[in-house]
């Protein structure tokens, strides 16, 4: 899922700047999940918020609502009526559900409430982590299905590196060694022989590096594409 | 296009030095953090004639420095034989492989393939990281041009070509410690010529990784030579022992740096005798280095202490050098 924060109160009020009404918007689904911007967490900004407008003397009136996913048009065309009340929208969506609210409703101001940390899991209670880079080219079948791009501090595709100590990345010690782990998992399973090959450069055309991406499935779509 | 002769790579002369079976020695120079030549020509001096070839870091510990191209050239002019060090951490492959061009051009012919330490440890930890290729898909890239007449893109390099004699670094106390020897494998058949080693203090367990790199017959493939370096302070010793990942320094180092300022008050005279003492053990290790089979040569790293490496050399009888 996708992993996000809430941005610090300080920046969020300092976005907001002179904006009389706000309107919080929530999302349900992946933010929901990891406690960033689902509708509790909407509450309690739109309270925290109403707060400190009153503490700031800058008084300000915030609504809250939250919506199923803020990445699909008809569940915002749900809330389309509540822009009207607001000056700003707040979006505890993650940056897809900020960028969507802002594409579908044209003449809204929408301000981001979450940073977008990453894609990854609850690893246990509060703890989350990153796994998946979305490279585009998934090689999960080489690396005992431990992800080196999203897990190695340097994307070795041939790790580790020389600072992988005791298990650990030379970056920070709290950071597994992702080629460790790797190492571990195929020699346990007696495949070692799959990194014993040197893996050649990658093509990052399929990563962000080619430019932003786009699936365009013919067999899903309504009116499929006539020739042109 | 250019062929060196006499059946050479590269026609380096670590290229030639190591081919011709003699026990080789390499240093470092770090270029300075500004745009001074006359730093690396006063480096460069103190090494010349004492080494066969001398590393020149590219961003050492990720901390922006003159490049190893630029300083590389400057020792180079004053008669100092560079291994251009290269790290995946800076730059692209667009980007390396113009350097290596610029660089073959300027009449550089040896180059170190490195990861490179990560960003975070330097001074511009704020930066993004390339890693578009790691150490060993660029030990390929350099070969390639080199062997195939190609680019890393596969499209044919019409003219002349940049003939290096292409190095690789090991760590062999990274872990984990049984995949490093695989790993050392791994590039050699990548195409690298010679390795140089991380720091080594732990003999005893760096014999434990040469006997199974011979055992794998990889030192008759590829020419590797030892990492060691003089240790200034007892406080040196412990940050290497304790902080620095991938690193092995005994206990009985740490302990023979301390004694060695036992019962000296004065503040220099101990200095003195710490640096001393580093030195000898140094030397002691050069010294078993030689022992060890598979090995070609030693690499000295004294970092920001150049001037301590034409003592030592004299002192582990590394002089004079062979001159091909």
């Amino acid at each position: 899922m996708i992993v996000a924060e809430q941005k610090p109160l300080e920046e969020i009020k300092k976005m907001l700047g002179e904006a009389q009404r706000v309107l919080v918007v929530g999302c349900g689904t992946c933010v929901t999940v990891c406690f960033a911007g689902g509708e509790k967490e909407a509450g309690i900004l739109g309270s925290l918020l109403r707060m400190a407008s009153q503490l700031d003397g800058h008084p300000r009136t915030v609504a809250e609502v939250t919506v199923q996913r803020q990445c699909e048009w008809e569940y915002l065309d749900a809330i389309r009526d509540r822009l009207g009340e607001a000056d700003v929208v707040l979006s505890l969506g993650c940056g897809i559900g900020v960028q969507a609210m802002a594409e579908h409703f044209p003449s809204a101001i929408v301000l981001p409430g979450l940073n977008t940390s990453f894609l990854g899991l609850p690893a246990e209670q509060g703890i989350w982590v990153e796994r998946c880079a979305a490279c585009g080219n998934c090689l999960l079948d080489r690396t005992g299905g431990i992800c080196p791009i999203a897990r190695c501090s340097k994307q070795l595709l041939n790790g580790p590196c020389g600072g992988s100590a005791k298990g650990k990345c030379e970056v920070n010690a709290d950071l597994d060694c992702a080629w460790q782990l790797i190492y571990d998992k195929l020699k346990a399973q007696g495949r070692l022989d799959l990194i014993l090959e040197i893996t050649p450069p990658k093509d990052w055309r399929t990563s962000r590096d080619g430019g932003p991406r786009k699936i365009v499935r013919e067999d899903l779509r309504l009116q499929p594409a006539e020739a042109e | 296009m250019t062929q060196e002769s006499n059946g050479y790579k590269s026609g380096s002369n670590l290229e030639k030095v190591l081919r011709n079976g003699y026990f080789a020695a390499t240093a470092e120079l770090g270029p300075p953090k500004n745009a001074d030549a006359e730093i690396v020509r006063s480096k460069a001096k103190i090494l010349k004639g004492r080494v066969d070839a001398v590393n020149i870091t590219d961003n050492q510990t990720a901390i922006v420095r003159m490049s190893s191209v630029g300083a590389g050239l400057i020792a180079h002019g004053e008669g100092l034989e560079p291994i251009m060090q290269m790290t995946c951490r800076d730059r692209n492959r667009l980007a390396m492989q113009a350097d290596l061009l610029g660089a073959y051009a300027l009449g550089l012919r040896n180059v170190l393939c490195l990861t490179g330490d990560h960003q975070t440890f330097g001074n511009h930890p704020q930066a993004k990281n390339v890693h578009d290729l790691d150490s060993m898909q660029l030990v390929q890239m350099v070969v390639g041009l080199r062997d195939k007449n190609c680019f890393q893109c596969g499209e044919e390099l019409k003219g002349a070509n940049p003939r290096f004699f292409v190095g690789a670094a090991e760590n062999p106390f990274g872990d984990p410690f049984d995949w490093r020897p695989y790993r050392l494998g791994k590039k050699v058949r990548a195409g690298a010529d010679f390795i140089q080693t991380q720091l080594i203090y732990n003999v005893p367990r760096f014999r434990e990784f040469m006997k199974r790199v011979v055992d794998m017959g990889l030192h008759k493939q590829v020419y590797i030579l030892a990492g060691v370096g003089p240790i200034r302070t007892p406080g040196a010793a412990k940050y290497m022992r304790d902080q620095v990942p991938g690193m092995d320094v005994p206990d009985e180092i740490v302990a023979r740096m301390e004694a060695a300022g036992k019962g000296i008050d004065d503040k220099k005279a101990r200095a003195a005798a710490f640096r001393e003492e580093g030195l000898k053990i140094c030397v002691e290790l050069i010294q078993q280095m030689r022992e060890i089979e598979g090995l070609a040569g030693v690499h000295i790293m004294a970092i920001e202490w150049e001037d301590a490496v034409p003592g030592l050399a004299e002192k582990a009888g590394l002089l004079p050098r062979p001159v091909l």
